[in-house]
């Protein structure tokens, strides 16, 4: 395969370039030296719990729920998950039984 | 060398996850026809996991560069969410600021939104270790993907769940210690409608700013709960 070296390299600055400016926006934005505007301290005390729940949808944004496995390895996994979790409280735990899951249902049971 | 410690056992949950993801790009830009190099500083200068992937086939296609930038920003735009609630505590990190900015990822982020200072560590200290290993692991991925990843023994693919398994766990954690579930909730039928209503590819930065919405218009009764927590501890 031949490469545009030139153009790669154009692609990569960029894409570093507009990542890099994407995750500063908000330091731009209020990152001064003055007071924080009491909204933004709200906003940054409650976003977490959003922004993760749905990131976890974000996660699994790709299953495809018409057809067969209808997404079952992920759901299964997940509650597997969230039930190591709210009975053990270990994450090390809890991760490792949702991936082992998952990893064995993709690979026996629901072969892709 | 405490601080150090404590920093490394906050990054134990992600390993996995930052590992084979990286190793996954190493493998997908090897396939493209570059060299570890291009990997290596993909890993440095990007260090964003979906969007390096999205990368490689930007590359191996005849995309405009202008394209590219667009595509860019919105694949990274939640990024833009996660910097709100580190502002005051970054600005305080004086040369470490923009370095402390510039390596939020969805895994860092998740990790400081549960993390529990012990009381005699320095806490920018913690901060910054987490920055530092967490991209070096990643730029070791990476690069390892590309050198070796054709000869991985084994079959790994599922790994990747590990990343959804961790940020489910942040999760539960954070719905046991909010006093109000309202922005949990909002966040999660915000997701879903939008999902539903324009897919898989654009439903995320409609339901971050629309959960942002509900949150300004319920501030008042989600203070009120978060304050009775707060009285709790």
């Amino acid at each position: 395969m031949t490469i545009d070296f030139g153009s790669s390299v154009m692609t990569l600055i960029v894409v570093a370039l507009v990542t890099g400016v994407t995750r500063a926006i908000p330091y731009l934005l209020f990152g001064g030296k003055k007071e924080l505007p009491a909204a933004i301290n709200y906003l940054g005390n409650v976003l977490p719990a959003s922004i993760m729940i749905i990131l976890v949808v974000y996660c699994l944004r790709n299953i495809d729920l018409t057809t067969f496995p209808f997404g079952l390895a992920e759901l299964l996994s997940v509650a597997i998950v969230i039930a190591a979790q709210v009975v053990k409280k270990n994450t090390f735990l809890s991760i490792f039984l949702g991936t082992a899951c998952y990893m064995i249902l993709i690979h026996t049971v629901f072969l892709k | 060398m405490k601080t150090f410690r404590f920093a490394i056992k906050q990054i134990i949950p992600l390993l996995f996850s930052y590992f084979f993801v990286g190793i996954a790009f190493g493998i997908l830009i090897h396939k493209a026809g570059y060299s570890a190099q291009w990997a290596f500083l993909a890993g440095v200068f990007i260090y964003a996991g979906s969007m390096q992937i999205v990368m490689v086939s930007l590359l191996t296609s005849e995309v405009s560069l202008y394209m590219v930038a667009i595509m860019t920003f919105f694949i990274n735009a939640r990024h833009i969410f996660y910097g709100i609630g580190f502002v005051d505590r970054f600005r305080k990190m004086g040369w470490r600021y923009p370095y402390m900015v510039l390596t939020m990822t969805d895994e860092t982020y998740s990790v400081r939104c549960s993390i529990k200072y012990p009381e005699d560590v320095d806490e920018q200290n913690i901060d910054f270790y987490i920055a530092l290993i967490c991209h070096l692991l990643w730029i070791f991925s990476c690069t390892i993907g590309a050198l070796l990843g054709q000869i991985m023994p084994f079959d790994m693919t599922g790994i990747e769940f590990s990343a959804t398994a961790f940020f489910v766990t942040v999760c539960i954690n954070q719905w046991r210690l909010f006093g109000s579930h309202i922005p949990a909730i909002a966040g999660f039928v915000s997701a879903i409608v939008f999902y539903i209503l324009f897919g898989a590819d654009t439903f995320l930065l409609p339901a971050l700013s629309v959960s942002l919405v509900v949150m300004m218009m319920m501030k008042d009764r989600i203070d009120i709960q978060m304050g009775g927590m707060k009285c709790d501890n």
